[in-house]
């Protein structure tokens, strides 16, 4: 018996790790044989990253059953933390690979610290105050990030709040963070494989995370604080547990995501990033990871996909102005219909009833005995 | 030595005095019985001596050891396990990993250890695992053990809470009406069971009942509550003749 | 002098801020919601009185009159479609992502409608500028307008609640739904006038801010909106006194740090207040206290 339910856990993982594999297989051929497009490309790394902040997302809000919706802050920290490693080291570290490994985990451990420094005081609050809060840690980071300038000389790194001049730098000093301008000059070390990889090695954690005792005792919490109070479960502790590695693997997410461009403003982590990662998971199903996958890939590509059919047929540019427009439209209708008929207790006895009966007739006098 | 005292312990609700000057002694392996009338107080109890409200006035000790004032967890880890009276378990968890989450504090191994799934991940699992299963089989629910909590029959739940508290090894076990809701047949299932669970862990309970049958049945003592005070104390037989008893319950 | 007209300024954004707050903290005091769309539809009651006076040309007080119509019946409409199928739900989480889900609907749907670029809002106030001190400190005509309706409006709903039946059965329902049923108040109906209300503020809230600060696109009433959020809970969550001194604070510290620390930081400290509140007083300078059963 008990092979069994160990067999039976692995074997979803294995077949969650395998759609990923499947996909990116898939992918290359396409890539290979040119039928997909140079626009579609471009968005591999997109959906990658927005992938992690999915499932690392729907570690606080499924599983650990909070709102945060300030993930995009620590997407943000790990992203800045991240670029201004590898600007910094573009000419110490020459071997790229080992370089943007360690600006990704430089990045992740950085927003995991500022997952804790901001989980320790919040964490208490429940509810609509911790999702006011973690909003407001979110725009926090954001609008602080938007003021700094750093640069970096011979001496050392250089902070100000004022503008490049007042950093003080020697002559061979480069600006790596220029305030609202955000970061330049980055090395574009992602691609669609790191982003595979990282997928993967998000999923390793998530997935192993939820399936040990650490995971159960969060659930736990979850379900009902005042019995896992009740059984000693240190509530506290784990709800930073889940609060801090969903941060870092979003800081991950971030370094990644930021090394795809050559210059980034902190502007671009605001609430509505936030927002779209959290209509991800909640399309996908709150608390199911393979869900968070396939509908960040889905709500990312769907749009760009139906653009680049409408605009292949009509040659019309207003076509893709209004997908863009509607996008975030068609999102909220997603959000609030599916909230509706997950929830609703009286949808909910509606729709039970409904299938309901459809169940009878196909079982017919089983039903009845 | 009483393995739990409590004494003149009290607690007032914006003026409201929910218990007053209550007095409990309980010995090591005594099955206790609480009762009263509706309102009297005796959730209230269970809530003092478990954490869940702090005492205004009074102290806890079990085993010699004061626990007044402190935090749920640490008295859980003090030694006393709990049910509820509308009952909580953790839902969307399986039968087997309510209680798994029971024996959290007594099987060890770092979140390292669990993501990496290193082999001490492997052995310590196959122990809970094997330590929850035979903690279910004493309920009779090994058979559903993957099944989530929140599709058990009502029966099973309540057995399901009792068995999670004894997975985190307490000296002192506290069921709150635990057969509320059941049919006869199902109370008197669940008194064998409390029996057996005595009998088995040497294990010291005090309930909370209003089934009288499951009262007289089981409880070796009983203190009665009533309007936040205790109304009377001593053996089953005595307290449930004592005319005082009667009239609380039944009115004048 | 200068200090003094930052003052009257932080005053001014105050008042708005109060009365977006009032409308807040009466749904969340009543419904138990944080209504997330509620910035929005000051953002639609600004829509429509610039429709209302650029297009059809009404007089501008009139304009005001159709925009908190229009939102009133919107908030009508978005409490019986979006929150009222979810009111009995088992999870908290689900409201609130409505929520977050009607704020997005409406902001992309005005954007479909009116496009992303700012529109040039008329102010609604036509009354002279108030000069002081031979001119040194001046008081606008918004200014004097906007602090003036937030008085008005804090009395009208306190005697609205304390003295009428409907506000009354307000108080019923904010206390225990259940109960309130039992007693015979039509629940429904009751969390549905609290929407209409709320709403109706918001509408004034929205030619009050757009005439302040006279550009309106669909974005104008997200932000304004989570600070008044910001302020309801500074002064504590529920009362209607606590959302007048909180939306007044905190237009005050909004402003007096735009002045004196840095512009760009300045919704980082409205923010930083937020936490700084909810850390160490959760329940807000007026708030109570809730705890749950077990």
């Amino acid at each position: 018996m008990k092979k069994l339910t160990l067999n039976k856990q692995t074997k979803s993982n294995l077949i969650t790790y395998g759609i990923i594999v499947i996909a990116y297989f898939v992918i290359q051929i396409m890539i290979a044989t040119h039928t997909m497009s140079y626009h579609m490309q471009g968005m591999l790394v997109t959906v990658c990253s927005y992938i992690i902040l999915a499932v690392s997302l729907n570690l606080t809000v499924g599983i650990l059953g909070e709102l945060s919706l300030g993930h995009a802050g620590f997407m943000c920290v790990g992203a800045f933390v991240g670029a201004s490693f590898s600007i910094c080291m573009k000419g110490i570290i020459t071997f790229t690979p080992l370089r943007f490994f360690l600006a990704l985990l430089i990045g992740a451990l950085a927003a995991g610290i500022v997952g804790i420094l901001i989980g320790t005081p919040v964490l208490r609050l429940k509810g609509d105050y911790l999702a006011i809060v973690t909003l407001a840690f979110g725009e926090i980071i954001k609008n602080v990030i938007n003021v700094i300038y750093m640069g970096i000389d011979k001496n050392g790194l250089h902070f100000s709040t004022k503008d490049t001049v007042s950093l003080g730098m020697e002559e061979d000093g480069i600006a790596v963070i220029k305030g609202a301008q955000g970061v330049t000059g980055m090395p574009q070390d992602s691609n669609f494989t790191i982003g595979i990889i990282l997928i993967l090695l998000t999923l390793y954690i998530v997935l192993h995370l939820i399936q040990s005792r650490d995971g159960r005792a969060i659930m736990s919490i979850r379900d009902n604080q005042i019995a896992a109070e009740s059984v000693g479960i240190h509530v506290s502790k784990y709800k930073l547990l889940a609060f801090s590695i969903s941060a870092a693997l979003a800081g991950m997410a971030g370094v990644f995501y930021i090394h795809s461009f050559d210059n980034m403003s902190s502007s671009v982590f605001d609430y509505n990033l936030s927002i779209s990662i959290l209509v991800f998971v909640v399309l996908g199903g709150i608390g199911s990871i393979r869900g968070s996958i396939i509908a960040a890939t889905v709500l990312t590509i769907l749009p760009e996909l139906l653009r680049e059919i409408l605009y292949s047929i009509s040659k019309d540019s207003n076509v893709s102005q209004v997908i863009t427009n509607s996008r975030m439209l068609i999102y909220s209708i997603i959000l609030i219909v599916m909230m509706i008929f997950n929830w609703s207790p009286e949808v909910k006895e509606w729709t039970g009833k409904f299938f309901g009966k459809f169940k009878k007739n196909k079982s017919g006098k089983k039903e009845v005995a | 030595m009483a393995l739990l005292e409590v004494q003149n312990l009290g607690i007032s609700f914006g003026g409201l005095r929910a218990v007053d000057d209550f007095n409990l002694k309980i010995e090591k392996g005594q099955l206790y019985g609480l009762i009263g009338p509706n309102g009297a107080g005796k959730t209230t109890v269970f809530n003092l001596l478990t954490g869940v409200y702090k005492p205004g006035m009074g102290i806890i000790k079990l085993d010699d050891q004061d626990i007044t004032s402190k935090k749920n967890i640490e008295i859980n880890e003090a030694g006393i396990a709990r049910t509820f009276q509308n009952i909580r378990l953790f839902k969307e968890l399986s039968v087997i990993d309510n209680v798994k989450v029971g024996l959290h504090n007594q099987y060890h191994y770092s979140t390292v250890t669990g993501i990496l799934r290193l082999p001490k991940y492997k052995k310590i699992e196959k122990e809970m695992e094997e330590k929850a299963l035979s903690l279910l089989e004493v309920f009779d629910l090994d058979k559903e053990k993957d099944t989530l909590a929140s599709n058990l029959p009502y029966g099973k739940q309540r057995k399901l809470e009792i068995a999670r508290a004894l997975a985190t090894n307490p000296k002192l076990l506290l069921l709150d009406e635990p057969a509320a809701g059941m049919n006869p047949n199902e109370t008197k299932e669940l008194m064998d069971t409390i029996r057996f669970v005595r009998d088995k862990f040497e294990m010291t309970i005090l309930l909370i009942e209003h089934d009288m049958k499951l009262v007289s049945g089981i409880c070796e003592r009983l203190t009665v509550l009533n309007f936040g005070r205790v109304l009377c104390e001593g053996p089953t037989s005595e307290v449930l003749n004592n005319p005082e008893v009667i009239k609380a319950y039944l009115g004048e | 002098m200068k200090f003094i007209s930052f003052l009257i300024d932080g005053i001014n954004l105050g008042s708005v801020y109060a009365v977006i707050a009032l409308g807040y903290t009466m749904v969340y005091g009543i419904a138990k919601m944080l209504n997330f769309a509620h910035g929005d539809v000051i953002m639609v009651g600004g829509f429509a009185s610039f429709f209302a006076t650029s297009a059809m040309g009404v007089n501008p007080l009139v304009s005001v009159l159709i925009a908190m119509v229009v939102c009133t019946i919107l908030g009508i409409v978005i409490e019986e479609l979006a929150y009222r199928p979810l009111r009995n739900a088992a999870s908290s989480l689900a409201v609130l992502i409505t929520a977050i889900g009607v704020s997005y609907f409406l902001q992309n749907t005005a954007l479909l409608i009116f496009g992303s670029a700012p529109k040039q809002f008329n102010s609604v106030v036509n009354i002279p500028m108030l000069m002081l001190f031979d001119g040194r400190i001046k008081i606008s005509g918004e200014t004097m307008v906007t602090v003036i309706s937030c008085i008005i409006i804090m009395v009208c709903l306190t005697l609205f609640i304390h003295k009428t039946k409907s506000g009354q059965a307000m108080l019923a329902v904010s206390e225990d739904k259940g109960a309130a049923k039992l007693m015979g108040i039509n629940v429904n109906f009751t969390i549905g006038l609290t929407f209409a209300i709320g709403s109706g503020l918001a509408a004034i809230a929205g030619v009050l801010l757009c005439s302040t600060y006279p550009t309106l696109s669909p974005y104008t009433g997200s932000m304004p909106g989570i600070k008044a959020f910001v302020a309801a809970v500074f002064g504590g969550i529920g009362s209607i006194p606590g959302a007048f001194i909180g939306g007044l604070l905190l237009g005050i510290i909004e402003i007096l740090s735009k002045a004196y620390i840095s512009s760009q930081l300045s919704d980082a400290i409205v923010f930083g207040v937020l936490i700084l509140v909810l850390m160490i007083k959760p329940t807000g300078i007026l708030g109570k206290k809730l705890q749950e059963k077990v």
